[in-house]
């Protein structure tokens, strides 16, 4: 049974080096005349998670997006396991079913079941039985906690229950790295731990994670490596402890004396 | 006034108004189907990434949405028909029928191509996002996941398609199918002393075909409405 949980936990420690799963090399993109990724050079190896912070307009979200091409880039290179990402059609649709992402905005399609949700993909793109899609959806809908609420419909979930569906639908595809994109800015705050409890446990077991996020709580107890931008650019990268207690630059002292102090 | 009683039910032994209605209603079914399943291709083309097939649907939906229906229908059997010499059918009839049906079809896909697309407006673009992140390519996502939500938002803006074409079917009567408005004219021609009653008569039948397909789309607008 080939399980991201048990897989993934057994190279852990080997994992987190030899060839990075992910390196964007120089970088850039534009919308219109703002410049919002700035010759952005970041390695992630197997196994790593790395969390990306920093103010709103720094670019990190659409960093996180040109990882699947759900934004497109100027210039620069990105690798994804040593290949790199192509730029349409069949070869771009094989290779985001290798990643696996998670919106802000879950994106749950609202006219299928929670159950639906997470065995479309891997009955329509892996190509797997119903039988064995819906068994192991089960699994992953039991990992995350709803799998009482297989049969409903996403709108008769809260917000908490969604995104946890949603992370459940992206692991059914066994992606080879995880992008988060703001995944819990959109919930109410009793519900925030239940989905990053999610995540950390994903983290623990080896999951290889690009996550942005808010969440400085969650950077400290699950990151290997806090990734620091503003304005489009990769201000500095440390491990969480290490950043949050000496920044070295100006902008990440502003942008941490802001949120922490209060 | 009993007399003018009689003389308007005696209209029915000397027409088959009925039977006029039957053929409208027979043309608007096959040119719903038609125009349902042309538009629905000009739609995906219209959303689709390759340039050259989203030009090519707006192309077909400003020339045809904004050219006459009369001119369609006439085109076909003046120009294709009787020009071309293309037959459909060797019944007389049966070809004319088959020219308006086309180009009742031809016309309305158009404007079902529109309803579509903006039914495809109200589906968030994160639905085409995730659908893209779990390696769904285009056709598979508008198939799975875009079109059966866009069709649902689509239903009210369709249903006014559908009332559209259905009254629009008079206008075969201009590609010489025998239908209630081609009867209409022998019947004003002679029938003059209920004249009254004969516009009535088509057009009350018409609002009586037309008022439950209103009530029906409303009813499945709400129907199948996808919640959020």
């Amino acid at each position: 049974m080939p399980n991201v949980a048990s897989s993934a936990s057994a190279d852990t420690s080997a994992g987190t080096t030899g060839e990075p799963l992910v390196r964007m090399t120089g970088v850039n993109k534009h919308f219109g005349d703002l410049h919002v990724l700035r010759e952005i050079n970041l390695e992630v190896r197997r196994g790593e998670v790395v969390v990306v912070i920093g103010p709103s307009g720094s670019g990190k979200s659409t960093l996180c997006r040109t990882i699947n091409r759900l934004e497109t880039i100027d210039d620069g290179t990105i690798l994804i396991d040593g290949k790199e990402l192509p730029a349409e059609g069949k070869a771009l649709a094989r290779l985001r079913a290798d990643v696996g992402m998670v919106f802000q905005s879950f994106n749950l399609f609202a006219h299928k079941s929670v159950l639906q949700n997470v065995t479309l993909g891997p009955i329509r793109v892996r190509g797997k039985s119903s039988a064995q899609a819906k068994e192991r959806a089960m699994e992953l809908l039991k990992r995350v906690g709803v799998d009482n609420q297989a049969a409903k419909l996403p709108a008769q979930l809260s917000g908490g229950q969604q995104q946890r569906v949603a992370i459940a639908r992206a692991l059914a595809m066994d992606p080879k790295v995880m992008l988060f994109d703001e995944p819990t800015s959109a919930l109410d705050p009793e519900m925030i731990n239940e989905v990053l409890d999610t995540m950390v446990s994903l983290a623990k077991q080896g999951m290889t994670m690009i996550v942005v996020t808010h969440e400085m709580g969650f950077a400290r107890r699950a990151a290997d490596r806090v990734v620091f931008m503003a304005d489009g650019q990769i201000v500095e990268q440390d491990t969480p402890e290490e950043f949050f207690s000496h920044p070295k630059s100006d902008r990440a002292k502003d942008f941490l004396g802001k949120i922490l102090n209060h | 006034m009993s007399s003018y009683f009689a003389d308007f039910a005696s209209l029915f032994e000397q027409f088959d108004v009925f039977q006029a209605f039957w053929v409208n209603i027979q043309l608007t079914f096959f040119a719903a189907i038609g125009s349902m399943l042309l538009g629905t291709v000009l739609a995906l083309m219209r959303v689709s990434p390759i340039a050259s097939m989203r030009w090519l649907g707006a192309g077909y939906v400003n020339i045809i949405r904004n050219t006459p229906l009369t001119i369609i229908l006439v085109f076909l059997v003046l120009g294709v028909w009787s020009q071309l010499q293309i037959n459909l059918s060797s019944d007389f009839n049966q070809n004319f029928f088959r020219y308006a049906v086309i180009g009742l079809a031809i016309y309305h896909a158009a404007f079902v191509c529109e309803a579509i697309r903006s039914g495809v407006n109200t589906v968030p673009v994160g639905q085409a996002e995730a659908a893209r992140a779990i390696g769904l390519g285009f056709l598979p996502s508008a198939r799975l996941i875009i079109f059966p939500q866009a069709l649902r938002g689509a239903i009210t803006p369709l249903g006014n398609t559908l009332i559209a074409l259905t009254k629009n079917t008079t206008v075969a009567a201009a590609a010489s199918v025998t239908e209630i408005s081609a009867l209409m004219k022998s019947m004003i021609e002679f029938r003059p002393d209920v004249i009254i009653a004969v516009f009535l008569t088509v057009a009350i039948g018409f609002v009586l075909i037309v008022v439950p397909v209103g009530l029906l789309t409303t009813w499945a607008s709400r129907k199948f409405a996808v919640v959020r």
